[in-house]
């Protein structure tokens, strides 16, 4: 199923993008693309090929079928190293590296060969609202400030889209409203496009503009957030 | 207590090999006991284990009066044999095998033939077969272990790897600390062997050059001058299969190939 278009550049389109595993279909013909500045939600039940669309925009899996343009780019042209880092990736659990909350920030830039400054390091820190942590080590941060910094390590990279795989899941109802709001900030202020995989509809609903609903592996259903979930 | 029963060695030898085996399926029932099911996998290793040690050895009185080229082939047939046997601990890795004897042959083979030009190890047949197959059954162990070490750690952190890979790190750079976690376990037992010569074990070698009448302060040199080869050939050995194994657990996108349940 292919999402409408509406009005506002691409920044990245999907292609009859599948993958099929041992003869299982993780995902098939999605087509779809996602404009500039806007939150687009993947929502749909456990199992539906959404976490397999995410990482296949990241090019973590191979298509099987299909590609993905990235500003009118076939993303198998771009070094997948450089592409990753423009499509930066927040995962379910934060998954942060033993050592301080900096080290863990810097590990992006570092790869390139960059120096992130303290300066750069404290205001990231500042804004995911953990000003002062720079030199905490991670094993002592909560759940809800663990991915706060997961966050500021993939902003750390300045991505121009995030991809975002339930980021909320594992927290509680606090964390989750702060990681929200942190969301709806960074997508605001920085300009950023998101795409937001998430099983939560009310939390499709207030962050989301656009989504799509996937069902075994296929978009059942594309538009308007409202549309898609009053369908 | 068997040495009155049995009066001829062969039969003393079968008997004493009885005597190991059993205590060894008393481990494997006890394992059992706790749902930890070795039975076929150590019947299996036993038999042939005897099989392979009775023909070699067999056959061991022909190859020894050989000519002392034929040691070369000997070795080298040990190298793919090691490597077919450690790549069974890789199960799912890509090209385990060649990683393997490509690993051992790089590590033991490399000592091998630098001790013997050096002579440390003598020429003959009757000392480098019997030396290098040691520096070679050692690096096998060493690479198994190394590579299942690596195996498991990149199974249970493949959010970890995945998170750096996305964070715009190379496949090499997001398991290295898996690398040199599996490189220094496994070299544990070699470091333990040599921390521990003399005090805890004395090895079957040093008693067979007494009993062939060599000085005992050579032959207590000579078991340092052994394990410490082992140790070389060992590391060596880990450190070339490490680092073969963790770009063969990537596609040239740099994605992870070792998953759970592929």
């Amino acid at each position: 199923m292919t999402l409408p278009t509406t009005s506002g550049p691409a920044i990245l389109r999907a292609e009859h993008l599948g993958r099929i595993v041992n003869s299982k279909i993780l995902l098939e013909d999605a087509t779809f693309e996602v404009r500039v500045g806007e939150i687009l939600a993947i929502i749909g039940p456990s199992g539906s090929g959404k976490s397999s669309l995410l990482r296949l925009l990241n090019r973590l899996d191979e298509p099987t079928s299909g590609t993905v343009y990235l500003e009118g780019t076939d993303y198998r042209q771009i070094v997948p190293r450089e592409l990753r880092r423009k499509l930066g990736m927040v995962t379910q659990r934060a998954f942060l590296f033993p050592g301080t909350v900096a080290s863990n920030l810097r590990f992006g830039p570092a790869q390139r060969g960059e120096t992130l400054s303290d300066d750069s390091v404290e205001k990231l820190l500042e804004q995911v609202g953990l000003k002062g942590y720079a030199s905490r080590d991670v094993a002592n941060l909560s759940g809800g400030e663990a991915q706060r910094v997961s966050v500021a390590r993939t902003l750390a990279n300045s991505p121009f889209l995030l991809l975002l795989d339930e980021p909320t899941s594992a927290l509680d109802d606090a964390s989750k409203q702060g990681v929200e709001h942190l969301i709806q900030n960074i997508v605001r202020h920085q300009n950023l496009t998101c795409v937001l995989v998430t099983h939560d509809v009310a939390q499709a609903s207030r962050l989301a503009q656009r989504a799509l609903f996937l069902q075994s592996g296929r978009i059942v259903r594309a538009g308007p957030i409202d549309e898609v979930l009053n369908a | 207590m068997l040495k009155l029963i049995f009066h001829n060695e062969l039969g003393l030898g079968l008997a004493q090999a009885g005597a190991a085996a059993l205590a060894a399926v008393v481990v494997v029932l006890l394992a059992r006991k706790r749902s930890i099911h070795l039975e076929s996998e150590t019947v299996i290793a036993m038999v042939r284990g005897l099989v392979q040690i009775v023909a070699v050895g067999s056959i061991l009185v022909l190859l020894l009066r050989g000519p002392r080229w034929t040691s070369v082939f000997l070795l080298a047939a040990m190298i793919v044999a090691a490597g077919a046997t450690s790549a069974r601990r890789a199960k799912g890795m890509p090209q385990a095998f060649r990683v393997s004897a490509w690993s051992i042959a790089a590590g033991a083979g490399s000592i091998i033939a630098l001790m013997t030009w050096l002579g440390v190890i003598d020429t003959a047949i009757t000392s480098l077969v019997p030396v290098g197959s040691m520096l070679i059954a050692n690096a096998m162990n060493t690479n198994g272990l190394a590579l299942n070490r690596f195996r498991s750690d990149i199974l249970s952190h493949v959010g970890e790897v995945e998170t750096a890979l996305a964070l715009g790190a190379a496949g090499t750079r997001s398991v290295e600390p898996y690398v040199q976690a599996s490189f220094e376990a496994s070299l544990i037992p070699a470091i333990d062997s040599l921390r521990s010569l003399g005090i805890v074990w004395i090895p079957g070698l040093m008693a067979g050059m007494l009993l062939s009448g060599s000085r005992p302060v050579y032959a207590a040199i000579y078991q340092f001058v052994v394990l410490a080869m082992i140790f070389a050939a060992s590391g060596l050995t880990a450190f070339v299969s490490t680092i073969l194994i963790r770009e063969r657990i990537f596609t040239s996108a740099e994605q992870l190939l070792l998953q759970p349940g592929r």
